[in-house]
């Protein structure tokens, strides 16, 4: 005789019955747990959404990151990688199976931020954005600077006054943006590319004050790097304090450790570029005056003292207007040029004492010798009794000579 | 003249300067190249004590037009 199981005792479900009842008590004994674990078969799939493994040495669990949650996250997961999932146990009763819904995951060990950082820079750098010679020149003397920052920040105040300070002339153009929270890298990089469409800006300066590693994380997103990446206006970029370095750092073809800092690295300083000017002009007047005294030595032997006359009324004039230019700034070297102006007015005179008239004037006269009309230089030319002709400013006279000494 | 920028014009006076230092020119090509360099250092000297300028703010509009204003 068959042995018939007696199971009467024990309640009767159907697979559906049981496994709806898994799903209920899994489901609410946990609604919510943070589970600790290692990631494995990491996979995207085309949805968005992300499927993977959390294992540790002796178990492992399904795991399912939809993607409206995992748009949130900065770093991307990776095989290997230690986190902490917080979420909810599912059960598809269709399959029998059960998995972790994942709400928000973790990095353990270092930062979220962090690893999202290192991988980006690492992505950015092997795709070539950091590469020197994408860098463009910064120019040395801008006219107009594109700046994008809070209108009302630290950084904007500190750029607007050290410029003012250094080349008052620079028109600054503000392209006010959100520099932290969440839209604050994309308005940054439409910013940028704005300021491209634009175009009449030499050079741009982006950046903010010092925070936080998210205050400053705009900087080290991707939206941003591209948009400097692509900019065809250089950039200078200005995060933080100096000890904070972003990724906008790397793109950017300059990298100024503070936004006071960029400042003075957009503009050169006046007053020293002026004392540049200077010393140009006074090897300029050099050059000039030199090519004058020499073209005067030549004159002097043609004596021809008219053909000077016209190019050093210009030297003067010039002198009279670099006088009134230089002004206030530079008294020293208006002294210079008052001595210039001078030193032309003693070439002139010395001109004018050239010509033998003026010589006469002055009370010397020119003595010749009667026999040959000869002007007498040495008294050697002479012997007793010989008879002479004095020429004076005015008249003559003439006379013989009684003794050489 | 106006519209020539600072650093060009720095540079052309440098050139300017080379030029006479070398070459053997004529008295009124130095005349010339004499005036054209005071010319730039005044233009420079301009532009170097230009006053300060307003900061300008830079807004696209709806209609993707620029808009500049003075930032108060």
């Amino acid at each position: 005789m068959a042995m018939l199981i007696v199971m009467d005792a024990e309640p009767r479900y159907t697979v559906s019955e049981i496994t709806r009842l898994i799903k209920t008590t899994l489901e609410d004994s946990f609604y919510s747990v943070l589970i600790q674990g290692e990631i494995s078969d990491f996979k995207r799939h085309s949805s968005g959404h992300f499927y993977f493994t959390l294992k540790d040495q002796h178990a492992q669990l399904s795991a399912v990151m939809w993607r409206g949650k995992n748009m949130r996250l900065y770093f991307t997961p990776q095989d290997g990688m230690k986190v902490l999932a917080k979420g909810r146990i599912t059960v598809f009763e269709k399959s029998g199976r059960y998995q972790l819904d994942v709400d928000t995951l973790q990095p353990l060990g270092i930062g979220e931020l962090q690893i999202a950082f290192e991988q980006l820079k690492a992505r950015l750098r092997d795709e070539g954005l950091f590469d020197e010679s994408r860098k463009k020149p910064v120019p040395v003397f801008p006219e107009t600077v594109g700046i994008v920052t809070s209108p009302t920040g630290a950084a904007i105040r500190d750029i607007v006054s050290i410029i003012n300070r250094r080349f008052p002339g620079v028109q600054l153009i503000l392209r006010p943006v959100k520099v932290q929270a969440e839209g604050a890298a994309e308005e940054i990089a439409q910013a940028i590319d704005e300021f491209n469409e634009y175009g009449a800006v030499d050079v741009l300066i982006v950046g903010r004050g010092g925070g936080s590693l998210e205050d400053l994380w705009p900087f080290n997103e991707e939206s941003t790097a591209r948009a400097i990446s692509r900019s065809k206006i250089p950039v200078i970029s200005a995060v933080g304090h100096e000890i904070d370095f972003t990724i906008a750092d790397f793109v950017a073809d300059l990298r100024a450790p503070t936004p006071s800092a960029a400042a003075e690295l957009v503009v050169p300083d006046a007053a020293q570029e002026w004392e540049k000017i200077i010393q140009r002009l006074r090897r300029l007047y050099r050059i000039t005056t030199d090519k004058f005294n020499f073209l005067n030595e030549k004159i002097q032997l043609l004596k021809s003292s008219r053909a000077l006359q016209m190019p050093l009324d210009l030297i003067k004039q010039s002198s009279l207007q670099l006088d009134m230019l230089s002004g206030k700034l530079e008294m020293s070297y208006q002294n210079h040029i008052k001595n210039r102006i001078e030193y032309l007015n003693q070439l002139e005179n010395r001109i004018n004492a050239l010509n033998p008239e003026a010589v006469l004037k002055r009370g010397f006269s020119i003595t010749y010798r009667s026999k040959d009309n000869t002007i007498v230089k040495e008294s050697s030319q002479l012997t007793s009794g010989d008879g002479v002709i004095l020429k004076f400013f005015k008249g003559e006279a003439s006379g013989r000579i009684e003794q050489v000494n | 003249m106006p519209t020539q920028k600072f650093e060009d014009a720095l540079k052309r006076l440098e050139e300017i300067i080379s030029n006479l230092e070398q070459g053997d020119i004529p008295l009124d090509e130095t005349v010339k190249m004499f005036q054209e360099g005071i010319t730039l250092a005044k233009l420079c000297k301009d532009k170097l004590q230009s006053a300060e300028k307003e900061i300008q703010k830079i807004i696209k509009d709806t209609n993707g037009e620029f808009q500049l204003t003075i930032l108060s």
